[in-house]
């Protein structure tokens, strides 16, 4: 099939640039790239939950608070090896996640919404109060991690590959997580919540645990961000970086995994871009493209791409009806 | 005793500005559906608008009143433009449009305004009112005062007019409504216009109090969605009550209980609308919503 063919060459293609990449680039472009792929894990993780699964969160900033805060602290006070930190912020979200996503169950909507709202909110102030912990508005100051191994690598550069390899993981492990039994019958609870009950879906089980694993994917990213930034502060987890989050599923696609990554350029190269023209413009830049994406091209640039390919590959003999590889 | 009664006065005052943006909320929620997230940065909008006449030299009632023409002009544009285009959208639609009006208005007021902090005058005496041996501050009584005469008018404008009766009508139930002859979607603009003028009502009056920035709503509105859960969704009325007994309860917590004080009034509000939406999700007063599968 030649359209497979092509996916499979697209991603080969994107693989290969991205391991090429640290050794073209200056170390504040490298660290922007980092940054990307941390925006995508995120975003994937955000898109498991709210795109699949249908549960709109706007406070996803918090678990990448958790994430961060975790690593930070772990390095801070336990010298734990930084390597150990990762997983235990997954986990840690994970836990948090799937106990939030608990009372979760009985929101539906813009309950949910409001809810997380109020939890992206109350962020910043939570993490100052616990002062002892957190070092207040302080934040907790780290060291860039170094190479092991005796690599020959830089340590943003080996930050940079750390970090593409958790990515590419966490890639893998969404695809066959969405792919099968489990995905579709998270799938299924977004689209009728009743006939998926009605088909032996346990929903409140399949709910919280999507919040979960939302959360864990979201919570490695906010560890990883620690590390790249070396600097965790209160104030960078405020509400808007749950907008942004939210902001780069829209723009990347809903339901899409690869929406992900296109997501993760936007928010991370359009406001640096945007800042030149004023320092309020990325905001603006933001609210333009949710409301335009969302009247326009509501499934994304990966939903446009999808439709693109697919009009491009559809064999001209077949009657026009539903088009191959059609979302849904 | 003196400074409960003092706490409980302010909290009153706090709590009315809480119950218009809940009200604000309601009002918009029952005619559309949507829960608007851009409420508070509407009404942040407005509160520069009002600080640019006021500087431009206008007496303070003057500018008051213009302030809410041109909110409710604003109001009813927003609906006709952002909002008409995703009527009857999956929710996830409609939060999305509403965060992205939020982060609008936001990022316009700081780039017009920029983000430094500005004062905000009171038209009330800055003296303190004594009353037998407490001061009331005149600010809290007079912000209480207009707040309940904004609430009292609309509470005449909804039961006593035409309008009124068929902005409810059109609300209640669309399909019928047009058929009497009600422009639907008119009244539902007219609806988001109200919801902005009231908003710059609360807006205005806290101010003086919080300061003009272009965040200063983000704390309030997380207030206003407590107090709205708290009353209920469906029910104006007890929304309003919801905002005053938010208000009070704000204020006793931050004197009296200590680990609490000002550091975590959010907090406070997130667990208000978790313990509310887990024990009785439709609010004090609301209605439970039946869905027909």
């Amino acid at each position: 099939m030649p359209l497979r063919t092509l996916r499979l060459g697209v991603t080969l293609l994107a693989v290969v640039v991205a391991l090429a990449l640290p050794f073209t680039l200056s170390n504040f472009r490298l660290f922007q790239f980092t940054q990307v792929f941390i925006y995508a894990i995120s975003l994937l993780g955000l898109n498991i939950l709210t795109g699949y699964n249908g549960q709109i969160s706007l406070g996803h900033g918090a678990f990448y608070a958790v994430g961060a805060y975790t690593t930070a602290i772990m390095l801070d006070k336990w010298n734990v090896p930084y390597g150990w930190t990762i997983p235990v912020a997954g986990l840690l979200c994970l836990v948090a996640g799937f106990l939030f996503g608990i009372p979760a169950l009985r929101l539906e909507g813009l309950y949910l919404a409001l809810a997380t709202f109020a939890l992206a909110l109350a962020v910043p102030q939570i993490l100052k109060y616990f002062e002892n912990w957190t070092g207040g508005s302080q934040g907790i100051v780290l060291s860039k991690p170094t190479a092991p191994w005796g690599l020959r690598v830089n340590p943003d550069q080996w930050l940079y590959f750390l970090t593409l390899a958790v990515l590419l993981l966490l890639f893998v492990l969404a695809t066959n997580l969405l792919a099968g039994r489990t995905g579709r019958a998270i799938v299924a609870i977004r689209d009728n919540p009743i006939a998926a009950q009605a088909m032996g879906v346990n929903t409140a089980l399949y709910k919280s645990l999507t919040f979960g694993v939302s959360a864990g994917y979201v919570g490695v990213a906010g560890a990883l961000s620690a590390l790249a930034v070396a600097y965790v502060a209160p104030d960078a987890f405020n509400v808007f970086l749950s907008i942004t989050f939210l902001t780069g599923i829209v723009i990347g696609g809903l339901a899409s995994i690869w929406g992900a990554i296109f997501g993760a350029l936007f928010i991370q190269f359009i406001p640096n871009w945007a800042q030149d023209i004023a320092k309020a413009a990325p905001w603006a830049i933001y609210g333009i493209f949710l409301i335009g994406f969302m009247y326009a091209m509501p499934r994304g640039i990966a939903g446009a791409i999808r439709l693109l390919t697919a009009r491009a590959w559809r064999p001209r003999a077949e009657p026009s009806g539903a088009a191959p590889g059609s979302p849904r | 005793m003196d400074i409960l009664l003092q706490q409980i006065v302010s909290g009153l005052a706090t709590g009315g500005i809480y119950g218009s943006v809940a009200l604000a909320l309601v009002m918009i929620y029952q005619a559309t559906d949507v829960v608007n997230y851009a409420q508070g940065e509407m009404a942040m909008f407005s509160t520069y608008l009002a600080w640019t006449l006021l500087n431009a030299g206008l007496p303070y009632w003057v500018a008051f009143g213009a302030t809410l023409v041109i909110s409710f002009v604003g109001g009813l544009l927003i609906e006709r433009i952002v909002i008409r285009p995703v009527e009857g959208a999956p929710v996830l639609t409609i939060v999305i449009v509403c965060i992205g009006l939020l982060v609008i208005l936001n990022s316009i007021a700081g780039w017009i305004y920029s983000y430094i902090q500005k004062p905000f005058p009171s038209p009330f005496p800055s003296r303190p009112i004594q009353i037998g041996n407490i001061y009331f501050g005149a600010h809290d009584l007079g912000a209480l005062g207009v707040t309940l005469v904004v609430l009292a008018g609309l509470y005449v404008f909804f039961r006593f007019t035409t309008l009124g009766l068929a902005m409810r009508a059109a609300a209640q139930n669309p399909v019928s409504s047009r058929l009497c002859g009600i422009r639907v979607g008119w009244m539902l603009a007219i609806g988001w216009g109200l919801a902005a003028l009231v908003g710059a009502v609360a807006g205005m009056m806290v101010a003086p109090v919080v300061f003009l920035d272009p965040n200063m709503m983000a704390g309030i509105l997380i207030y206003a969605f407590a107090s709205a859960t708290l009353g209920g969704f469906t029910s104006p009325g007890g929304a309003v009550l919801g905002g005053l007994i938010v208000g009070v309860i704000e204020n006793l917590a931050g004197t009296y209980v200590h680990f609490i004080g000002t550091e975590l009034k959010l907090t406070v509000a997130l667990a208000l609308i978790l313990v509310v939406l887990l024990v009785r999700p439709s609010g004090l007063f609301g209605r439970a919503a039946i869905h027909r599968v």
